[in-house]
Order: structure tokens, then sequence, then C-alpha cells
């Protein structure tokens, strides 16, 4: 075999390693002096091939390979273009932008730098919900250490507080116009989107695996993965487990072993929801075994999408659970669009009269009905990710679905009685 | 070559004369919005999909070509 120029191995975690990320903010000095100045000129060359040998998947939850993405706009005619960092993380129930953003600022930044020097853009906007106050004070301050060392314009755009608001061209349209709703596609993003300029709108924990790839290689950041899968990828765990946040994981771990390493479930499990509101329910023994990786997830009708892993303990009702949850995804449908607006609703408010026991005749048909036809009815996929939720719940709790309905039963009461 | 109807979900305000113009190719739902019926248009439908077409207040339809007939007929 052929000696090959050293790979530096990285460890896990990579884009957390360094000082606790309780501490906040990592300066620039220390950032350089614990992973090195990354020269994004110079990176920039490399970069493209190197993203594209990494695996690299976005981290916003399309799982669009970067190598690919970046190298379309770097290979576009038209004009200078502009990157937008991506960090609105409008999921609730996902941490892991913010809290990148909080402790690794300059990692970011130095992402979206080599991302602007690979494909000629002469702005940079870091679009970072509002809502999340560590990570825009972290990245305020990251920009001001910054400044005078980053050759495109920077801008720090705060999103507001909205699920469609991050989604790319919702992003484009907000940081264009104020207005944070999705446009009809096309035009696409990359050839027609901030300023008119083609722009990469990439999220900002994927800019900061780039930072790591342009300054170590893809080797390296394949040298962490288990079960076939390389790399690492930030997740949020919430629910039934015992250190409930943010981790970051080697991708191919399996779903049991990422809960194990969180100190386990705390009680048995009536599902798990993976991959946020735009994810699916599965029950927890189909998912238990399963890698945490893009190739295996889909196998299974999966995707790792933003990351967040919830837990839902036996004792909780997967009905109210997702009643819950469609509540909010029709609340948050942006409103133009009406499939969305009144499919939503009707599966929101259904799904929550199942659940109070107050479930008409037909209720659950309806359910399906809508479910099955709000799906690519719509200038963004909110109605799809929805609807693959919901789709999900009726398979996951049919029985739970079924005596709500039915008898005006839940069937986890009895559990919870048990443990009051 | 194929044609194709697609719906500019934005624009689109259930008016729901497409629907009633072209039945078979467009269903409604309970809000009168259009359910694309999935599928290339038929050349023998191509008078109505542009009917349908035509009478939208909104502008919100419009009948495409596709590149080939398989796509269109894949949805």
């Amino acid at each position: 075999m052929r000696r090959r120029t050293e790979v530096k191995m990285l460890g896990v975690p990579r884009l957390l390693s360094g000082p606790p990320v309780a501490e906040g903010p990592e300066r620039h000095a220390a950032h350089e002096a614990r992973l090195g100045r990354l020269r994004p000129e110079q990176a920039a060359r490399e970069i493209v091939p190197a993203l594209e040998a990494s695996g690299l998947l976005g981290r916003g939850g399309a799982a669009f390979p970067v190598g690919r993405k970046w190298r379309a706009l770097a290979e576009r005619s038209s004009g200078p273009a502009v990157v937008v960092a991506n960090g609105a993380e409008g999921e609730p129930a996902s941490h892991k932008d913010r809290t990148l953003m909080a402790a690794r600022p300059h990692l970011v930044i130095d992402g979206a730098a080599l991302a602007a020097a690979a494909v000629g853009a002469e702005e940079i906007v870091f679009y970072v919900g509002r809502e999340h106050a560590a990570a825009v004070g972290s990245m305020r301050a990251a920009l001001a250490e910054r400044r005078a060392g980053l050759s495109p314009a920077v801008r720090l755009v705060l999103a507001p507080i909205s699920y469609v608001a991050g989604e790319a061209t919702a992003a484009v349209h907000y940081i264009n116009s104020g207005d944070a709703r999705p446009t009809t596609t096309p035009p696409r993003m990359s050839e027609r989107g901030v300023g008119g300029r083609p722009t990469l709108v990439q999220n900002v924990e994927s800019l900061a695996h780039a930072a790591l790839i342009g300054r170590y290689g893809a080797d390296s950041y394949r040298s962490a993965g288990r079960n076939g899968a390389a790399g690492t990828a930030l997740v949020t765990l919430s629910g039934a487990v015992a250190r409930p946040g943010v981790r970051e994981i080697e991708l191919g771990t399996t779903l049991g072993d990422v809960v194990t390493g969180a100190g386990g479930p705390t009680r048995p499990l009536a599902g798990v929801i993976l991959g946020g509101y735009f994810g699916a329910w599965a029950r927890s023994a189909d998912i238990w075994d399963v890698p945490m990786e893009a190739h295996a997830l889909k196998g299974r009708g999966h995707s790792l999408g933003c990351g967040m892993i919830g837990l839902l303990p036996d004792d909780a009702c997967g009905v109210e659970a997702t009643a819950g949850i469609m509540g909010f995804m029709a609340r948050e449908s942006a409103g133009q669009c009406g499939p969305c607006v009144h499919g939503l609703r009707a599966i929101g408010e259904t799904t929550a009269r199942v659940a109070a026991d107050e479930a008409g005749r037909g209720d659950l048909d309806d359910l399906r009905r809508w479910t099955s036809l709000v799906a690519g009815r719509g200038a963004c996929r909110h109605p799809d990710g929805a609807a693959q939720l919901m789709a999900s719940a009726l398979d996951v709790f049919a029985a739970d679905f079924a005596s709500h309905a039915a008898t005006g039963r839940c069937l986890r009461t009895g559990l919870r009685e048990a443990v009051a | 070559m194929g044609h194709r109807l697609r719906v500019d979900w934005i624009r689109c305000d259930g008016y729901g004369l497409c629907g009633d113009v072209a039945p078979g190719l467009i269903d409604l739902d309970e809000w009168r919005y259009p359910v694309i019926v999935p599928g290339a248009v038929e050349p023998s439908r191509l008078h109505d999909a542009q009917r349908a077409v035509d009478c939208c207040p909104m502008r919100a339809l419009a009948l495409e070509r596709t590149e080939g007939g398989a796509r269109g007929v894949r949805r």
C-alpha cells in the first residue's frame, strides 16, 4: 500500500472539542491557538473536491451533499455570489446550531469564509435566530473580533422567531425584504438569491465541518464513524433520557449506543422521534439498533434531519404528543398556501380532538386522507414535513389512536397512575 | 415530450374553477384547492387542461412541457 501523507486523526468530539461548551464562546486567539489558522483563499483551491471526498451531507435537515452544492455555485457563469450561514434553527426541540454558535463561533465563521472564497462570494450573511440570545451574542462578538481579517463583507441578520424562517428561500426572502415567508422556486437560490445574486445557503454545522475539512482534509473527517459511516454529527437528545442536550456523535453509531452514551433512557419508551418535526416517529424496538447515518436510516424511511432525537416515555401518549406537534406545525405555517393552511389546521385540530377523547365519527379516516393530500402542495416543504410526521404517528401509535377514537380511553393512563 | 399541470401555491386562492372545468385532471379538496391528478396530461385532454389554466382568476395554474414523457408520468 502506498504510504500517504499523514492523516490527522480527528477525535470525537471535534466541532465541540476544546474548552467546555458551558463556558461560552471560545475567543479567536484561543481558537487559532488550538486549531491553527485557516487561510480561506489558500484552502479554497482544494476544498470542493475535499468536501466531495468527505461525503459531508448538509446538516440543516435536507442532507444534500455539501461538496456538490459548493461546486454548482463555484462553476456558475454569473457574477459574484453571497453565502448565507444559516443558524435560524427554528426547530424547537433542536439546540445543536445555537449551541455550536454559542460555543464555537469562529469555527462557523471560518467555514463561511472558506465557502465565500470557494464560490467567489462578495458577502457573507450570518442568519441567526433572534431568540437564541447566547448564539447571537457570541456571533456578534466573534464577528467584531474578526472584522478586520475577513475579506468579504459580513452582515449579521437576526432571523425572526418562526419555524419556516430557516427554510432557504424564506431566509433569502427575509434578508432581501424583511419577509420570512418561503418563495416559489424557480428561481433557485443558487441562481438568484440575496440581492439577486447567486446564493449558497448552508447550515452553520455544515460550515463548521467544512472549516475542519479545509484545515485537515477529507480523510480526517472520515477518521471517525461506525458501521461503515464516516464523520460526526451534532444531535440534540430530549425527552426520557438521563442526560438530555446536545452531543457530538460518530455517524453510524446506533441509536441505542447514542442513548446509552447519554445515560440511557429514564423509562421504557413508547416511541422515538427522529429528525425533528420534519422527521418521523419510530417504534423504539425498530430503530434501536439502526446506525444513525443517512443511508441506513433512509432504508427505514427515516432521516437524521436536523439531528433531533426525542424519546417518548411509555407513560406519555403519542397521540397527545403528536397533537401538540401538529398544532405547532399548523400555527407555524407561513399562511401562504391553502393546502398547508387548511390541511395542517384540520389535522392539528382533529388530532387534538382525538387526544382529548372527543373524536367524531370518521375523524381517523379524515386524518389519513388529509395527511396523504397535503404533501407536495406548497411553495416549500413545510406541509410535506408535517405530513410525514403525521403519517408516522398514525402508524407507530395506531393502537393509541384507535383506542382514543373508539373508546375515548388513553392506553397510557394506567401507566401514568401506576407511577403517581 | 409531455405536458403537466403545475400550481403556484402561493398565488392559488382556492377558487376551484380549474377543478370544475377539468375534472379527472384536477380534483378539488374540501377547501376547493386543486389536487393535480398524477401523470402527464393525455393529448386528448390538453384542451381541457388549457381551459383550466385560462379560467384561473389568480393565474396560479400553468401547463408545462416536460422533458421526456416518463418524468411527467411518474410525477
